[in-house]
């Protein structure tokens, strides 16, 4: 990650303490209007106080004026350096009050038993969700269907490379066929879920099925069988994703200087060893930058698997996704749910974590 | 008659027959895939004007082997003969849609004001927050993209419920921003970093302020990389169906739930359902077809270094 050029300006400041204590107290002051509010809410949610509040906005209204008042009065006390705080600090709050907040609660709700649908609320059952977890089948069969998905990337990849060299090389139409390639990602994935998996791909008139037929499958049916359904929804997956990667491999390719190409012809190297021994070495950077943020995208799937099967047959299409949305959607079970979802991540960060720790130390290695 | 003194060596001879293999391949395939790619789209186009017999038989191509109807269209409350009349579904459908648009719109706006500030400062200024210096606070936005929505979805269900923003527009708009912030802020920063610092440099002698130079100087040369931004963001957040789904129930719907909704009922008709898909991807397509290059350069940035 390279960092651009920094700015050196030197500004002079002339603060008054006047207006740097109005800015101090406007960043000390706030918290308390916040916490003030927060504390008669949380006592009217406990305790027989009535202060009229019917639901948690003026918490959330004094969060903002808080945050407002924090970038405010960092211009105020700080000056010029309060300024250039002020690019990062607006996105900063954003993330973090939406991200950080939400998964210390999915922390605490991931930890207790928790039925939207029953009526007597949350309570605290430490790790009982974890031990349910345990020995429930079909999570685990949605791991190692996630497994599968993920390994789909790499035949991807290989079409997406195969595409994005069609489209480097000297041919007619390029704008064309380029815009033709990127629209399957335009597409909002249920819409395709319905034009392909289930109006396409319908066993008595589909064109697929039809054309399956002509090809001798005698009675095309796209999701009966569990690998056949899974192979399915990978073809759809890649149907929609395969140009994401085929346009950055195609930047990476229309970066590589035609020097080098043209030196590799010079001494010798012809097609396909020019291919190996040239421009792939050359791609791997951006190779793997598409893959690894493909393989984000990847493990987020859920919305065709969603709309075409809900998992079926018997979960060998389910996703990890899939499968906590069903949970919810089906049994209101906000706290297993939750803590599927929070194992989940805990499994994504490690992976990725390891992945870019080793992509890093190959392209160490090998430059 | 004059006879041919110069012939091509026989080398040259299968050089050429094999450039002539090689073209025809390459378009060969390139014709392949462009059908792969787009007849779902075409396929649909037509079977939102095909009639129930037509569908039934798989017709493909209109007036040679089926009659184009405005029947799906009608169904939508869209075909010429009823587009003048009142209709339950057009309403809402066109509800659903305007939702989805002001949605999508304002927060792929708000995502790019907030990301491209971020990316601005990260590329130019040094912070330092706790333990944290400019590269962990890149990381830091930037690893938001791991994070898998299943995670967020139900504590913000629970959450949305106590503040009441359940079932918004403006619920919506908040989470979208966030989850196409990363991305925003990963082009954003690639297009400042290539922009050189003296311009502000010379700005700021002149007497503008950072704020000045920013918005009079910056923004107007990162226009093009910040139009990438949005309508990549546009893309995302107009397709988006799993929050929408969790956290929507009647007013705040947006077009993907009420696709996916009418997929599931069996009885639906083929040709309204298939008008229906196709007015849920019309604006991206026009948005692909149009902006291409916008899209391509958006997804380059961080591509290439």
């Amino acid at each position: 990650m390279s960092e651009g050029d920094l700015l050196h300006v030197v500004a002079s400041d002339n603060i008054s303490p006047t207006r740097r204590n109005l800015g101090l107290a406007l960043i000390w002051g706030s918290p308390a209007v916040l916490v003030l509010v927060a504390l008669a809410q949380t006592l009217q949610a406990w305790g027989g106080f009535d202060f009229g509040f019917t639901n948690w906005r003026p918490t959330l209204y004094a969060y903002v004026l808080y945050a407002a008042c924090l970038c405010w009065g960092q211009v105020l006390a700080k000056g010029e350096q309060g300024k250039r705080i002020l690019f990062v600090l607006p996105a900063a709050l954003f993330v973090v009050s939406l991200t950080v907040f939400p998964l210390l609660f999915g922390l605490v709700i991931a930890f207790s038993d928790w039925n939207l649908s029953s009526l007597d609320g949350r309570h605290f059952n430490g790790v009982a969700n974890l031990v349910q977890m345990w020995h429930d089948p079909f999570y685990w069969n949605a791991l190692t269907n996630m497994v599968w998905y993920v390994l789909a990337i790499l035949p991807e990849y290989v079409v997406a490379f195969a595409l994005a060299l069609m489209l480097n090389a000297d041919i007619r139409g390029q704008k064309f066929f380029r815009v033709a390639f990127l629209m399957p990602l335009m597409l909002s994935p249920v819409a395709v879920s319905w034009m392909i998996g289930k109006s396409m791909m319908e066993t008595r008139f589909g064109p697929l099925a039809n054309l399956m037929k002509h090809l001798g499958w005698a009675e095309p049916s796209f999701f009966s069988s569990p690998w056949i359904a899974k192979s399915t929804m990978m073809l759809m997956d890649a149907w929609t994703f395969i140009p994401f990667m085929m346009i950055m491999i195609l930047a990476g390719l229309q970066a590589i200087p035609k020097e080098l190409q043209e030196a590799a012809r010079v001494d010798g190297a012809t097609g396909w060893r020019a291919f190996w021994e040239v421009t792939f070495p050359l791609m791997l950077p951006v190779s793997i930058t598409a893959v690894l943020i493909r393989l984000i995208f990847k493990l987020k799937l859920a919305d065709i698997v969603i709309t075409v099967t809900s998992g079926g047959p018997g979960g060998a299409t389910d996703t990890v996704t899939s499968f906590i949305f069903r949970e919810y959607r089906d049994r209101s079970n906000v706290g297993y749910g939750t803590m599927l979802a929070m194992v989940y991540l805990a499994i994504i960060i490690v992976a990725m974590t390891l992945l870019m720790k080793a992509a890093d130390r190959y392209m160490k290695s090998s430059y | 008659m004059t006879t041919q003194i110069f012939h091509d060596s026989a080398a040259d001879r299968t050089f050429r027959a094999k450039w002539w293999t090689g073209r025809v391949v390459i378009y060969g395939l390139l014709i392949f895939w462009a059908i792969v790619a787009l007849f779902p789209i075409y396929w649909t186009i037509t079977t939102s004007f095909k009639m129930a017999p037509d569908v039934m038989k798989g017709s493909l191509v209109p007036w040679w082997d089926f009659t184009p109807k405005w029947l799906g269209w009608k169904s939508l409350g869209l075909s010429p003969s009823t587009i003048f009349e009142q209709s339950t579904v057009r309403g809402e459908f066109l509800r659903r849609f305007y939702n989805s648009t002001v949605i999508s719109v304002s927060s792929s706006l708000l995502a790019v004001a907030l990301g491209s500030l971020a990316a601005y400062g990260l590329s130019r200024f040094s912070y330092k927050f706790l333990w944290m210096k400019n590269a962990d606070i890149s990381f830091f936005f930037l690893s938001q993209l791991i994070l898998p929505p299943v995670v967020l979805a139900l504590p913000f269900l629970v959450l949305y419920r106590e503040l009441a923003l359940l079932d918004t527009q403006i619920g919506l708009i908040l989470l979208y921003t966030l989850s196409v912030l990363p991305i925003v802020i990963w082009i954003m920063r690639d297009q400042f970093a290539g922009i050189p610092t003296e311009l502000e440099e010379a700005a700021m002698v002149d007497g503008q302020t950072i704020w000045g130079a920013y918005l009079t100087i910056i923004l107007p040369i990162a226009l093009p990389g910040m139009m990438a931004a949005l309508i990549l963001s546009l893309v995302l957040t107009w397709n988006e169906y799993f929050f929408a789904a969790l956290l929507t129930s009647t007013y705040a719907n947006t077009l993907p739930v009420m696709v996916a909704s009418q997929t599931g009922s069996q009885g639906i008709s083929w040709w309204s359902m298939a008008a229906l898909s196709f007015a849920a991807i019309l604006p991206l397509i026009i948005i692909g077809i149009g902006l291409e290059r916008f899209i391509i350069k958006g997804m380059a940035a961080g591509a290439v270094k």
